[in-house]
């Protein structure tokens, strides 16, 4: 028994069903809202990738029947705004909520009963914009599901266009999701500065726990944005203002501009989680302190930075002035610098490192080559006159799944096997791991490698079908069978979570001879999580005690 | 057994973090100004833009005293949480009552403001670009004047319930910094309405 729980009065294991869901709704642990995000995340994920998968059925020969226009605009909208709010940025907040406490060595989030009622209004925001399908019909029949695009531009979303409430749903879905968003990064702000454990000053922050602060910060200054469009196409819609439109006066271009002022730093808001589950993962299966910690730090807050000022390269398209693309162009390069620190340093923590090829560490390193693959890909977007030539193809698209997929996602999978023994106190399946690992990364490089091509080849995002004979056929159709691929390394997945939670062996506090402060509690860790406050003296406190003949401590 | 899970390296050292309550408000402040600033972005954009009247300057009177009203509530907020920290009760409710009468006579001044545009002028937030910027960054300061008035109600009622007391002083403070927050909003939305946009 680890001296660190303590014994409490036993409760009976079998309470009534009820009595357990009860608990699990009023709760205000910061580890059952972490796997409640998490778990709502999974649903959504599902949901967006059915939503894909027709979208690839659609599209796998020209002149394809298998939906109808008005559902494909249908499903692009709803996986793209699935995908980003209500799979990404809930997954995101899961982690975030479960990990930053237990490694600043904290019993809890500064605001507990703050954090559930996030949770709960994202929830309700996934709600809204699921209830569309049924409630979204509106006064003349027309529409269910908002089929704007994820960026609804002006005047897309006015009455005119948007008869019915599909685009109202949407809107509130994004305004609810978004008032919990900012209430959770308040919160981790308000943890990371105020509940960190003694001794854990900023220079011994686990990197995870910085990169969280920086995310949580660039939340609360794009959200916001986001949220004050949304109340203006509010007051568009239900009150008869003009913000956005053009026949009044008004401005579809702001739209634009107030939507990407949101939609860029959401990037990093969802990359610099992953950037942080590969500044954990790595260094651990390469048996080394992670290369260049005070760089990776300066690295992130100058992408956090730099972040907020690359917005309209989204825009090069729609004709801005020469000084404005200049300096979008410029500052959009300007980022690649940060994050290409970044991967030098993941690199070099593991050279000449015992590396250990678990499933998380491969998901890691094939992030790292993936996520090297997007950025360069980016750099050429970035390039205002190619931007001209290859915006609203395939190329973007290709492009972002890149950074979305395989980037992002494969860091969330390597997190999802590395810290399942913590949260369920069971091992994974390493079979399956790998299993999973390799039908999803063959199936990711199927899709997205190949989507690059129609794209160059001109083919436009968003089109329900094509004409035959163009040069996109073959590529429609590769890219199309990598999906299976994908669905089938989803399935694994899922199955490896149910059974190594149902039938895995048990765990053990740290199966990975690791050294942040999670490792030293119980698997699962206890409600309190530490029974004795922890102290640490350096980055790698459990390396401390394990090696006292060699503490980290004397060298940072 | 596990060496693993205790005997963390123990030291005397002296080990401060701010205030939970205050880096929490200065996030929400942080989040508030984005917002505004998104809305002030909007409201001078589309400055002259309308395509029909009335425009501003037909139309607007510059709220001088509502103004004073609501600045000097910032004051009595600020000297209130003083007086409670220092122990004198009475003083503090006088003080905070004053507070919220002047919150709400600001409050009254923008009732009286739409009143008018809305039924002498005929403005109202569809006629025009204008009404429509103007009534929303306006309406949103009140709509944070409103949350204000009821946080500010709160304390009061639990002072009268006698469940107030010193210990309560850094709460009040904290609340007292979203007072000073909307009233420096008010600065803003002054100066871009009432002086450059007009």
């Amino acid at each position: 028994m680890s001296t660190n729980t303590i014994a409490l009065p036993e409760l009976p294991t079998t309470r009534p069903l009820t009595l357990r869901l009860h608990e699990w709704v009023t709760t205000v642990d910061h580890k059952r809202l972490g796997i409640l995000y998490i778990l709502y995340a999974l649903i959504f994920l599902a949901l967006g990738g059915i939503e894909a998968t027709i979208m690839r059925l659609q599209l796998i020969r020209p002149h394809n029947g298998f939906v109808s226009p008005e559902v494909f605009n249908r499903m692009f909208t709803m996986h793209g705004t699935t995908m980003i709010f209500f799979v990404a940025m809930p997954m995101v907040f899961g982690f975030a909520n479960y990990l930053v406490p237990l490694m600043i060595g904290a019993r809890d989030m500064a605001f507990p009963r703050l954090n559930a009622f996030s949770f709960w209004m994202s929830a309700l925001g996934g709600l809204f914009l699921y209830f569309s399908f049924f409630g979204g019909n509106g006064l003349y029949g027309a529409g269910s599901a908002p089929d704007v695009g994820w960026f609804a531009y002006a005047p897309l979303t006015a009455k005119t266009f948007s008869v019915g409430h599909s685009t109202d749903f949407w809107t509130l879905s994004l305004l609810s999701s978004g008032i919990g968003s900012i209430g959770t990064a308040i919160n981790i702000i308000a943890t990371i500065l105020c509940m960190r454990c003694p001794g854990m000053t900023f220079g011994k922050m686990p990197l995870l726990v910085w990169l969280n602060l920086v995310m949580a910060g660039l939340v609360i200054l794009a959200v916001s944005p986001l949220s004050a469009a949304q109340i203006m196409l509010v007051v568009d819609r239900y009150l008869g203002g003009h913000f956005f439109d053009t026949q009044a006066g008004g401005s579809a271009v702001i739209w634009m501009h107030f939507f990407w002022i949101f939609g860029h730093p959401e990037v990093y808001v969802l990359v610099l989680p992953a950037f942080a589950f590969a500044s954990e993962i790595i260094p651990v299966f390469s048996r080394k302190a992670i290369f260049g910690y005070p760089v990776m730090v300066l690295a992130t807050v100058a992408i956090g930075f730099i972040g907020m000022s690359v917005w309209a390269h989204h825009m090069f398209t729609i004709g801005m002035s020469a000084g404005a693309n200049t300096f979008f162009v410029l500052s959009t390069m300007a980022i690649a610098v940060p994050t290409g620190i970044k991967i030098f340093n993941w690199l070099a923590t593991m050279w000449g490192g015992k590396i250990r090829y678990a499933t998380p560490m491969l998901f890691c390193v094939a992030f790292l080559f993936q996520f090297l693959v997007a950025g360069l890909t980016g750099v050429t977007l970035a390039v205002a006159p190619l931007d001209w030539q290859l915006g609203n193809s395939y190329y973007v698209v290709a492009h972002f799944h890149y950074v979305i997929v395989g980037g992002i996602l494969f860091c969330i999978f390597a997190a999802f096997y590395y810290w399942f023994p913590k949260v369920s106190g069971k091992m994974y399946e390493e079979a399956m791991g790998k299993l999973h690992f390799w039908l999803f990364f063959i199936g990711f490089h199927l899709t997205f490698d190949f989507m690059h091509i129609p794209g160059m080849l001109g083919m436009p995002r968003r089109i329900y079908t094509y004409e035959p004979g163009r040069g996109w056929d073959i590529w429609n159709l590769i890219v199309t069978i990598g999906v299976v691929f994908q669905a089938a390394g989803i399935l694994v997945f899922a199955a490896n979570l149910v059974w190594s939670y149902l039938r895995g062996r048990t765990a053990g506090n740290d199966p990975w001879d690791a050294w942040t402060l999670e490792w030293s509690t119980g698997s699962p860790p206890p409600e309190y999580n530490y029974a004795v406050i922890p102290t640490v003296r350096s980055r790698r406190p459990l390396w401390d005690l394990k090696h006292p003949e060699d503490p980290d401590w004397r060298y940072e | 057994m596990s060496a693993l899970s205790i005997g963390l390296p123990e030291s005397n050292f002296e080990w401060r973090l701010p205030s939970r309550g205050r880096v929490g408000m200065y996030c929400l402040i942080a989040a508030e100004v984005a917002i505004f600033t998104i809305f002030v972005v909007a409201y001078l954009f589309y400055l002259g833009k309308s395509t029909t009247g009335p425009q501003p300057k037909d139309v607007l009177h510059v709220p001088v005293f509502y103004t004073i009203y609501l600045l000097s509530s910032s004051l009595t907020v600020h000297v209130a949480v003083r007086k409670l920290i220092a122990g004198r009760m009475a003083a503090f409710a006088l003080l905070w009552l004053l507070t919220i009468l002047l919150g709400g006579v600001f409050l009254f001044g923008t009732a009286c403001e739409w009143m008018h545009l809305i039924y002498d002028e005929g403005l109202t937030i569809s006629t025009n670009l204008f009404g429509t910027t103007y009534y929303s960054l306006v309406g949103l300061h009140a709509f944070h004047v409103t949350m204000g008035l009821l946080a500010l109600t709160t304390v009061a009622v639990f002072y009268y319930a006698a469940r107030l007391g010193r210990e309560h002083a850094e709460r009040l403070e904290i609340l007292s910094m979203y007072w000073h927050f909307v009233d420096a909003v008010w600065v803003v939305v002054f100066t871009v309405v009432y002086v450059i946009g007009r």
